[in-house]
């Protein structure tokens, strides 16, 4: 049972890394009043250009920079359409993870032609700070970007949305951008900045998947987690470090799944039982958070001056 | 020191754009898109314009590849007009690829069953089956949106990837076909396959359903009380409330009713081209639903032109790789591409250039 | 010396001009009003000088240097801050937070360091206000301090405020002057919008008078009279108010509103034992600073919001817990406190017209056209409606579409009329049109209730005039005893009044 837990909790940190990364730029990106449904596309595109960088580079670390500044394109199309143009937020948010979705497919097939086997990559090696250690050593045994994710991208996020200008600049965008522009601050870039930004996170958080977690890319790599990481903002209530909370609720109950698959139990349920529970799990925590979550009070709205 | 500025062009809001920019915007979507994905045919080593005979216009020259346009437009129509329902009412269903998945398993279930009763009976209950199972799918995001005010994008959104997975149960467990190596159902039953309309082809009556549904379509937005409400909640949330009409009733109906729908088109789709149930009976349309409906500007002839629109980008897709060896998913580029184009080009309209 | 000059200066959005060649000076030192009714142009100007928007010709000149304005970054720049009608302010943040957005110089926001600066900035402009308190739990002149002292810590020399009065109680309005005269004569200069001519020759030194967009002149306060600047505001001669006959005390009791209590979105009580009633041909004027649960009142009396208790009677049956349709069916004529939430913009007139009474315009949930579209061309003409009934709604000027609502709820002849705000923000013609369909509602015998900001609209149209404060009817007055020295007083709570 303990070691149960303990490869649990491991587990649970890793499989949380993606969506975690995806929600922080998720929170960047609401927090200033756009509603990024493009989260989707983005890590599924993370997750393409990672792997074929890395495979055609050899270089992993060449692989997820390329993924990162890819993301950041893609948040600066989001940018054209939903600041610039001033689409719908829903509408231009699909289109983009509908595009990008189709343009990773295409690449895909493209340079790997349509094999049975999908190709695979060695992928990212785990710390072992703590070496073989029991319970530590178990826990600790992670890749230096769930390190970097938990360590550095949520304090930091944390720390420029309440203690920078910046942030203080994020978050007036994402209440009242009327105020903004009449202080003088340029709301439009600030809004393509935290599109940005937030891109590059979804993107890293799809790398993740293809060049730590598989070290492969598949059709089905994302498989929803950039809705959940959606959810999981809300939940957080725009929040980092809820947010990391709300990741690791849906990470646990992921690698409660996996864990069990891996048992190789006989249960009575069907496995997919255990696959839809997290997407489930989230839909309730979204009803209970719900009910206090304080939207920013511009999310969706194209901000015009005349 | 007197500077009086010389008149030039300058883009201005307008309410009345010029009566020929609304028909010139689709055309110049077109070439937008095309000029942008032109890029991705010269990846894959092919002539753009012989690239573009195969993709558009190669598929409306034999009547079998004709008639195929048609079918791959089928689907496309359904969740057009099952999307066109929830959003014309303001509700944002992404959903419509899971209340697919539910009609597909509802039709694949009532049409196992049909052994031996007469197609007379087992079209309808399939074409009903369906509905409720969409329906049903469609009913706790609508139920948290009107009456906890949850978000119903994430809700239909995650309820998509947990239905994908009670498929994957059922085609694993219950329903595998033990003579197959793949997860799939038995077939239904040959009461319950969709008739063909044209003999050697795969236009089946699910042809018909579509275009049944776009009749009804435009008769509820533009001749009923109900299409009324709905628009009025859509667009006006507010003043609909104060106008007397119950808003959370209309968006509740609205979501139901789209749901319902988007279940036809699983039903379609089993029943008129796998007759059993896979796991890949959709590579999206119901995503496509939500890009066809918005291109169609939530308008019931709008969506059909732009669903056949899109089966025939599907075709040619196909057409394409076989032809050239282009991969096939530039059929989605396409399609999202020219979203993204149109929807930048829609905005025009609401400028035009004035000298002043 | 002048610290401003705007010359020539044009703005034309799409067909409108909004400002017609407007020259404009303000010298530095002076307290200067920018005097014009509503769509004159006054804030269109302003809002050229502080860079939210940009001229189509003319030009700004600054302390003697010409300046091109492009954003209110600029502006500050050039020492120009503006207080604006609806305060730019950020709800949830702090004070300290809102007075430093945009300004500040280091990357890492100090929270301890930014709220002692804003606090000694307040103190030394003399504003009370304390920079820790969230701005969402301030008062209205709590946060019209706030902008002030916004605009003061970027160095404003110049502070445009854009009609600050109009939310301000009268105890409020003396101390924003009294802050104003103390900083006139610190040296700060202050362009004072308004089209209030008592507060424009109480406090301002010089007022240029805006009319259709076109600069009247400028003079210096002292050497006019009320009734001249009215006279050159409107273009002729028409002030001082007509007062309406009484209403026979025999007429039936219409309305009858008894202990209505209600909370705001917020969940705070907005309304607090509520009791009034209007004859038949009477019109009831609800007076009252903004805020004061004028809205929630018209709200539940249109059916859109519940009360948390109370009764609302017509004709003695209580219309509590109701459906809006009931409402209108039980003779409750219901026009909307916002124009453009009232109306759908993006559906046609005729379309707007049916909406409220969609049962009758349909047979089995199907709409009958003919009806309906015979229906608006009998409005659009006798309302005098300038529109096609297929126009759609939002391309419509505010007072047609405020006629389209009139229309709407009028034609029905509705025993009660509910009329919040009903001539805010339309131009003279149309205002006086609104108030003549509420002469002859009243004449026709409804009981119509008038809420309205507007004390000169209150005073000449009431029979009967209630001032609300902070949910309370706090006094119901005779039209003939009303003055709006006396309404001034009842309506800041500092006297209370039973007729």
């Amino acid at each position: 049972m303990e070691i149960f837990l303990i490869n649990l909790i491991a587990a649970t940190l890793r499989v949380s890394t993606p969506i975690l990364l995806a929600a922080i730029g998720e929170t960047f990106s609401e927090r200033a009043g756009i509603l990024n449904l493009g989260i989707e596309g983005i890590m599924f595109f993370g997750a393409f250009i990672g792997f074929i960088v890395a495979d055609k580079s050899g270089s992993l670390w060449f692989g997820l920079l390329v993924a990162i500044l890819s993301g950041v394109l893609a948040g600066l199309l989001m940018g054209v359409l939903s600041v610039s143009l001033g689409v719908n937020q829903h509408v231009s948010g699909l289109g983009i993870t509908l595009l990008l979705t189709g343009l990773s497919l295409f690449g895909f097939r493209l340079v790997y032609g349509g094999r049975s086997t999908p190709p695979a990559i060695p992928s990212f090696e785990s710390l072992k700070p703590f070496g073989d250690m029991p319970v530590l050593g178990t826990i600790t045994d992670q890749y230096l970007l769930t390190y970097i994710t938990f360590l550095v991208i949520v304090p930091l996020a944390w720390f420029i949305i309440y203690r920078t200008k910046y942030g203080l600049h994020i978050r007036a965008v994402g209440e009242n951008p009327e105020a903004v522009d009449a202080a003088g601050v340029n709301v439009y870039l600030v809004r393509y900045s935290v599109l940005a930004i937030g891109g590059g996170l979804m993107a890293a958080g799809g790398a993740f998947l293809s060049l730590a977690q598989l070290g492969a890319f598949t059709h089905g790599i994302i498989a929803g987690r950039g809705w959940v990481a959606i959810a999981i903002v809300i939940f957080g209530n725009w929040s980092p470090v809820k947010v990391m909370g709300g990741a690791l609720i849906f990470g646990g109950t992921f690698a409660l799944q996996l864990r069990l698959q891996a048992m190789g139990l006989q249960l009575p349920i069907p496995y997919e039982t255990f696959l839809a529970l997290p997407y489930v799990v989230t839909i309730i925590a979204l009803v209970l958070a719900g009910r206090n979550a304080s939207y920013p009070a511009a999310l969706l709205k194209p901000y015009r001056r005349e | 020191m007197d500077n009086i500025e010389k008149p030039r062009w300058r883009l201005v809001k307008t309410d009345n754009p010029p009566f020929w920019v609304k028909p010139l915007i689709p055309i110049l979507a077109l070439i937008g898109t095309f000029i942008l994905t032109s890029g991705l045919i010269l990846l894959a080593e092919a002539n753009p314009f012989e690239a573009y005979y195969y993709f558009l216009l190669a598929p409306l020259q034999t009547r079998v590849s004709l008639l195929e346009v048609l079918v791959k437009s089928t689907p496309l129509i359904i969740t057009g007009v099952a999307v066109t329902y929830a959003f014309t009412s303001g509700y944002y269903n992404i959903g419509a690829e899971g209340q697919l998945y539910a009609g597909a398993v509802a039709a694949t279930g009532i049409g196992m069953a049909m052994h031996g009763i007469p197609a007379i009976v087992a079209l309808p209950l399939m074409l009903i089956g369906g509905f409720a199972a969409g329906m049903a799918w469609a009913l706790i995001p609508a139920l948290l949106k009107v009456k906890l005010a949850v978000d119903e994008v994430v809700t239909t959104l995650l309820m998509n990837s947990i239905m994908a997975y009670i498929v994957s149960a059922i085609l694993n467990g219950p329903w595998r076909d033990p003579n197959s190596g793949w997860p799939q159902s038995q077939e239904i039953a040959p009461s319950a396959v969709f008739f063909k309309l044209v003999p050697r082809s795969r236009l089946n009556f699910g042809f018909v359903v579509a275009v049944t549904l776009i009749l009804i379509l435009w008769i509820v937005m533009t001749r009923t009380s109900f299409g009324l409400k709905m628009r009025a909640v859509g667009l006006g949330k507010p003043a609909a409330k104060f106008a007397g009409i119950k808003v959370e009733k209309t968006i509740f109906l609205a979501a139901l009713i789209s749901g319902g729908i988007a279940g036809i088109a699983g039903v379609a789709e089993v029943a008129g081209i796998h007759f059993h149930l896979i796991g890949e009976i959709s590579p999206g349309y119901g995503y496509t639903g939500v890009i066809i409906a918005t291109l169609g500007s939530l308008n019931a002839f709008g969506v059909g032109l732009a669903a056949v629109f899109f089966g025939l980008v599907e075709t040619g897709a196909q057409t394409l790789s076989r032809a050239l060896g282009v991969p096939v998913y530039l059929g989605e580029v396409t399609q999202a591409t020219m979203l993204l184009v149109a929807l930048g080009m829609l905005l025009l309209q609401r400028y035009k250039f004035r000298r002043m | 010396m002048n610290i401003v000059e705007m010359q020539r200066i044009t703005k034309i959005f799409g067909e409108l001009v909004a400002n017609d060649h407007v020259d404009f000076q303000l010298r530095k030192g002076e307290i200067h009003a920018l005097l014009g009714e509503n769509g004159a142009g006054k804030t269109t100007l302003m809002r050229i000088l502080y860079g939210l928007y940009q001229q189509t010709t003319g030009d700004i000149i600054i302390e003697n240097e010409k300046v091109t304005i492009h954003s209110p970054r600029d502006a500050i720049r050039n020492g120009v801050g503006m207080v604006t009608q609806h305060f730019a302010l950020v709800h949830p943040m702090t004070v300290a937070e809102n007075v430093v957005l945009g300004y500040t110089d280091s990357f890492v926001l100090d929270q301890t360091a930014i709220e002692k600066k804003v606090g000694e900035a307040a103190e030394r402009f003399g504003l009370d206000i304390d920079p820790k308190s969230i701005v969402r739990h301030l008062s209205v002149g709590q946060r019209q301090r706030v902008e002030i002292l916004k605009a003061l810590y970027r160095n404003a020399k110049v502070l445009i405020l854009d009609e600050p009065t109009a939310v301000l109680v009268p105890q409020e309005v003396d101390s924003l002057f009294e802050t104003l005269n103390r900083l006139r004569t610190d040296g700060l200069s202050v362009i004072f919008i308004s089209h209030k001519l008592d507060e424009v020759t109480k406090i301002t030194d010089r007022v240029t008078v805006l009319r259709d967009g076109k600069s009247i002149g400028t003079v210096d306060t002292v050497n006019v009279t009320q009734k001249q600047l009215a006279a050159m505001m409107v273009g002729r001669d028409t002030f001082g108010v007509k007062r309406q006959a009484n209403v026979n005390p025999e007429n039936k009791k219409i309305l009858e509103v008894e202990n209505l209590c209600a909370l705001d979105n917020k969940g705070l009580p907005a309304l607090k034992n509520l009791k009034l009633f209007i004859r038949s041909g009477e019109i009831l004027g609800i007076a009252g600073v903004g805020g004061n649960g004028q809205k929630e009142l018209a709200e539940i009396l249109s059916g859109v919001k519940l009360p948390t208790s109370g009764i609302i009677k017509i004709n003695d049956v209580n219309l509590v817990g109701k459906q809006p349709s009931e409402f209108s069916k039980l003779g409750m004529g219901r026009i909307p406190e916002d124009r453009h939430e009232g109306v759908v913009g993006d559906l046609t007139v005729y379309e707007n017209l049916a909406l409220e009474h969609l049962e009758e315009y349909s047979k089995n949930g199907f709409l009958d056209k003919k009806t309906i579209r015979k229906n608006a061309d009998d409005l659009i003409r006798n309302f005098q409606i300038k529109a096609k009934p297929t126009d759609k709604i939002r391309t419509l000027s505010g007072g047609n579409m405020q006629k389209v609502l009139l229309a709407r709820v009028l034609s029905r002849q509705p025993e009660v009329v509910i009329a919040p705000q009903p001539t805010r923000g339309l131009d003279v013609g149309a205002t006086e049109y609104v108030r003549q369909q509420l002469l002859e509602q009243r004449s026709r015998g409804a009981a119509v209730m008038l809420i309205s900001e507007d004390l000169d609209e209150i005073l000449s149209i009431s029979d009967r005039i209630a001032v609300i404060y902070e949910g309370e009817i706090v006094g119901i007055i005779n039209a003939q005893d009303a003055t709006p020295e006396k309404l001034g007083l009842m309506m800041s709570g500092a006297l209370r009044e039973e007729a």
